[in-house]
């Protein structure tokens, strides 16, 4: 077997776990932002279907082209969660997640029983348009539009916010505003990868973005760590692979994924990429090796 | 017409009520909204079935064994998870995203171990007869789900207001640091309310096993969803809002099947849910006051 | 006059908190507002930052009411707050902390940031440098990029002040600046706010430490049980019978 005729193999097979690499990596993203404010929201995965559908309904039935397709699979769950967020971003964290949780639920049964989104079967022959630099390029505006972000006034206030928020208001900050617009950065994200995710899945359905889903990705998020950028996407990356992995495990990989989530709580609270415990740690292990050259 | 639905949805208003009273119960005394008490329900309706098939034990002990398996599996969650993230004085979130970590385990473990088909209590186990009470049709299933609902939550209520024990789990719910203070066992009565809760939650997943006639793995989700919608309807930690929250689902729910739709079943408690939400987000009976430390 | 507070009430419920209370807080100098705990002097914070609003009566700051203004606004019309049980942002550094304080100020806009324009990075590094000037006032500069968690209580204090400082404000609202520090600290706190104040900042103090108090402040008012009970120089308060009653009669209980 030649290089290309393993690589055109590998590909066939892979293809579609290593684009879910790169949406998963979007979506945990997404949710990052909203933990970055201290929101938790469980309403992404109901944005991610959304913005497929959308998208999808406008190549199959539009005929309109990707980007616009794209273009409407993140600008629509952002409207809507600019409707949503208004009175639901004035509860507080727990009544929040509830919030968010009940949205989702009325997202997957709405679509359920509409005709235009294919009821219960969903829609199906989703045209397989994505390429991989199609999802290199929307991951990577995202990085960048999330690092400039946190690195501007957006990203301290979201900060400021998440711990505590009296003291920001009182610092001049607009909490209210702030969380909308976290909320909404989060939506259309999870909408774009949602709209990535349709067209090279074939099929999507209202299962696909249901509670489920939306727990799914926020054990990418937490799994990796929200400290910076770079936690979800470590997270996202090896909770995309590890099913394959575990692949003969059927329904008890599922078990796993509910298991890490109380693993990672109970015993690495800031996820895996922690920068402070790295750093912490590295300053414990040269401190150890200078000791041990000192006494040699 | 109308009238016939009045004892369905009393008994699925009833079940409602007692899961969201068990969910309540814990956010109120614990602080914690236990997205895991949809698991622990349906623990409790498998717990039963598997007393009723393997050791042939009539229905009263069967739900009495469920009491006993879900509240055994509250009373771990308590101190294997809750405790640890007390002791570290974890942020709100935290807890809830370790119960739904929980919730995933149980429900896929239950899947692998009894797979993914519906399940039935076996015919001889339920009661056959049906009664005409002021001209209605009431089988004794809905009776005997009224009856034992309404009977626990008397019970639940009796203690809460004309205890000790009632009294001390309101001043834990009020400041857990002040009754500490006071000398509570507030450790050991968070045990003790994790237990008789996910009992109450095991109790209500056989309830509704047997008024749907069906077991799955995944049958806890939608209620604890419902239950989601119920306690903030009724205002979280509150007992009156749970209690009369779920009834007031049932009936809603019973309404839109009979004059709207059945597809919309699911969506009633959400778009109450909502409703609340926009209006009064701290639900009918919730007070606006923070819960202090 | 720079802040007026007119015939304020405030009743929670049943509950009355605040009856009649009227006091002027000149500008310029140090105004404290003691009492006993419980006697509503929080209340008086809350109110004037937007966090309450008054049931009757109303607020005059700098010539305009502020009865309805948000909280998030109020330090766009210069008032600024530090909090009795001190709130940083612990897991922020302390520039990070200063700078959120700027942050009404920080006039850059999504276009700029994105696209990581010449104006951003002034405008940014323009606040930085502000920054580590105010910390260099609180004498905190050197631990610039430490984070806030690993300063002990009165160094907090201090970075609180820093922060509220960032925002430009006429009136700095100091709650209970002292709360729960020795002596020490309280003298090293003292000159930190002698320092504010001659740099020409307004000061509204609450405290209930009597002599913290009367070294301090240009003018005091006296609440007890909702209720001004005395305002005037520290020497007139001393010597004021109703004060003595209230203070002496709540430590002989």
């Amino acid at each position: 077997m030649t290089m290309m005729e393993w690589w055109d193999g590998f590909w066939a097979t892979y293809n579609t776990v290593i684009f879910s690499v790169g949406v998963n990596a979007m979506l945990a993203l997404s949710i990052y932002v909203t933990l970055s404010c201290g929101l938790l929201s469980l309403a992404n995965a109901a944005f991610m279907g959304i913005g497929a559908y959308v998208a999808s309904l406008i190549t199959m039935q539009a005929g309109l082209p990707f980007p616009v397709a794209l273009a409407a699979g993140g600008i629509l769950p952002a409207l809507v969660a600019l409707v949503i967020g208004i009175p639901t971003l004035r509860l507080s964290g727990v009544y929040l997640a509830m919030a968010t949780l009940g949205f989702g639920e009325v997202v997957r049964v709405v679509v359920l029983n509409m005709e235009i989104t294919g009821g219960p079967m969903g829609l199906n022959g989703v045209p397989p348009i994505t390429e991989w630099w199609h999802i290199v390029l929307l991951l990577g505006v995202t990085i960048y539009f999330l690092a400039r972000v946190r690195r501007s006034k957006i990203g301290r206030a979201f900060e400021a916010i998440k711990e505590d928020e009296v003291a920001a208001r009182l610092m001049g900050v607009n909490v209210a505003g702030y969380k909308l617009l976290a909320f909404v950065i989060g939506a259309a994200i999870a909408g774009v990868a949602g709209a990535l995710n349709a067209h090279y899945t074939f099929t999507i359905g209202p299962n696909n973005y249901g509670f489920e889903n939306a727990v799914d990705i926020l054990t990418m998020a937490v799994f990796g760590g929200t400290s910076n950028l770079i936690g979800p996407m470590i997270g996202s990356t090896i909770l995309s692979l590890l099913p394959e992995v575990l692949r003969h495990f059927k329904d008890f990989r599922l078990a796993a994924n509910g298991l890490i989530l109380i693993l990672v709580v109970l015993y690495l609270p800031k996820g895996i990429w922690d920068p402070r415990r790295i750093r912490a740690f590295m300053q414990r292990r040269n401190a150890a090796q200078t000791a041990s050259k000192k006494v040699n | 017409m109308l009238e016939q639905q009045l004892f369905n949805a009393l008994s699925l208003g009833s079940v409602y009520a007692l899961f969201a009273l068990g969910f309540t119960l814990v956010f109120g005394v614990l602080g914690v909204v236990n997205l895991s008490h949809g698991a622990v329900f349906m623990v409790g309706a498998y717990a039963a079935l598997q007393a009723v098939l393997k050791l042939n034990l009539p229905l009263a002990g069967a739900l009495a064994v469920a009491f006993a398996a879900s509240g055994l599996l509250g009373l771990l969650i308590d101190v294997l998870v809750l405790r640890p993230l007390r002791a570290r004085n974890a942020p709100h979130l935290i807890p809830m995203i370790a119960t739904i970590g929980l919730a995933i385990a149980l429900n896929s473990l239950a899947q692998g171990i009894f797979g993914a088909e519906n399940l039935r209590f076996p015919a001889e186990v339920l009661p056959q007869q049906t009664l005409n009470i002021a001209g209605l049709h009431v089988t004794m299933l809905e009776l005997g789900i009224i009856a034992l609902s309404f009977g626990l939550m008397a019970v639940l209520l009796l203690v809460l207001r004309g205890t000790q024990l009632g009294r001390a789990l309101r001043a834990i719910a009020e400041s857990p640091k002040a009754a500490a203070l006071l000398g509570i066992n507030v450790g050991g009565l968070f045990m003790l309310t994790s237990f008789v809760a996910a009992g109450l939650g095991g109790v209500a997943g056989v309830l509704i096993g047997l008024y749907a006639n069906a077991l799955f793995p995944l049958m806890g989700q939608p209620i604890l969803h419902k239950g989601i919608a119920v306690i903030i309807l009724g205002g979280m930690g509150d007992i009156r809002g749970a209690m009369i929250g779920g009834l007031f689902l049932g009936f809603a729910e019973v309404l839109t099947v009979a004059y709207i739709s059945s597809d919309f079943r699911d969506a009633v408690a959400f778009g109450l849910l909502f409703l609340i939400l926009l209006v009064k987000p701290s639900g009918m009976f919730g007070k606006v006051l923070e819960r202090k430390a | 006059m720079l802040l007026q507070f007119n015939q304020i009430s405030k009743n929670f419920g049943g509950l009355q908190v605040l009856q009649g209370v009227q006091f002027h807080v000149p500008e310029g100098g140090i105004f404290g507002l003691i009492g006993p705990n419980g006697a509503g002097k929080t209340t008086v914070f809350n109110l004037i930052t937007g966090l309450l609003r008054a049931s009757s009566g109303n607020i005059v700051f700098d010539g305009q009411d502020i009865g309805n203004v948000a909280p998030h606004k109020i330090t766009e019309r210069g008032i600024a707050r530090t909090f009795q049980n001190i709130r940083v942002f612990k897991e922020m550094t302390l520039l990070e902390n200063v700078v959120v304080g700027m942050h009404d100020h920080l006039d850059y806009g999504f276009g700029g940031l994105l696209l990581n324009l010449g104006s951003f990075r002034k405008i940014e590094k323009e606040a930085r440098e502000r920054a580590l000037e105010l910390l260099s006032w609180v004498r905190l500069d050197h631990k610039a990029g430490m984070l806030a968690d690993s300063l002990s209580y009165g160094e907090q204090r201090k970075l609180e002040f820093a922060r509220a400082l960032a925002t430009k404000p006429k009136l700095l609202l100091l709650d209970e600046p002292v709360a729960g520090m020795n002596p020490a600290e309280k003298t090293e706190l003292m000159a930190e706010i002698i320092n504010i104040k001659q740099r020409g900042f307004s000061i509204f103090m609450i405290e209930h430490d009597m002599r913290f108090v009367m070294g301090l402040c240009d003018r005091v008012a006296v609440l007890n049980f909702g209720k001004i009970i005395a305002e005037g120089t520290p020497d007139q308060i001393k010597n004021n019978q109703e004060v003595i009653e209230a203070y002496l009669g709540k430590e002989e209980a």
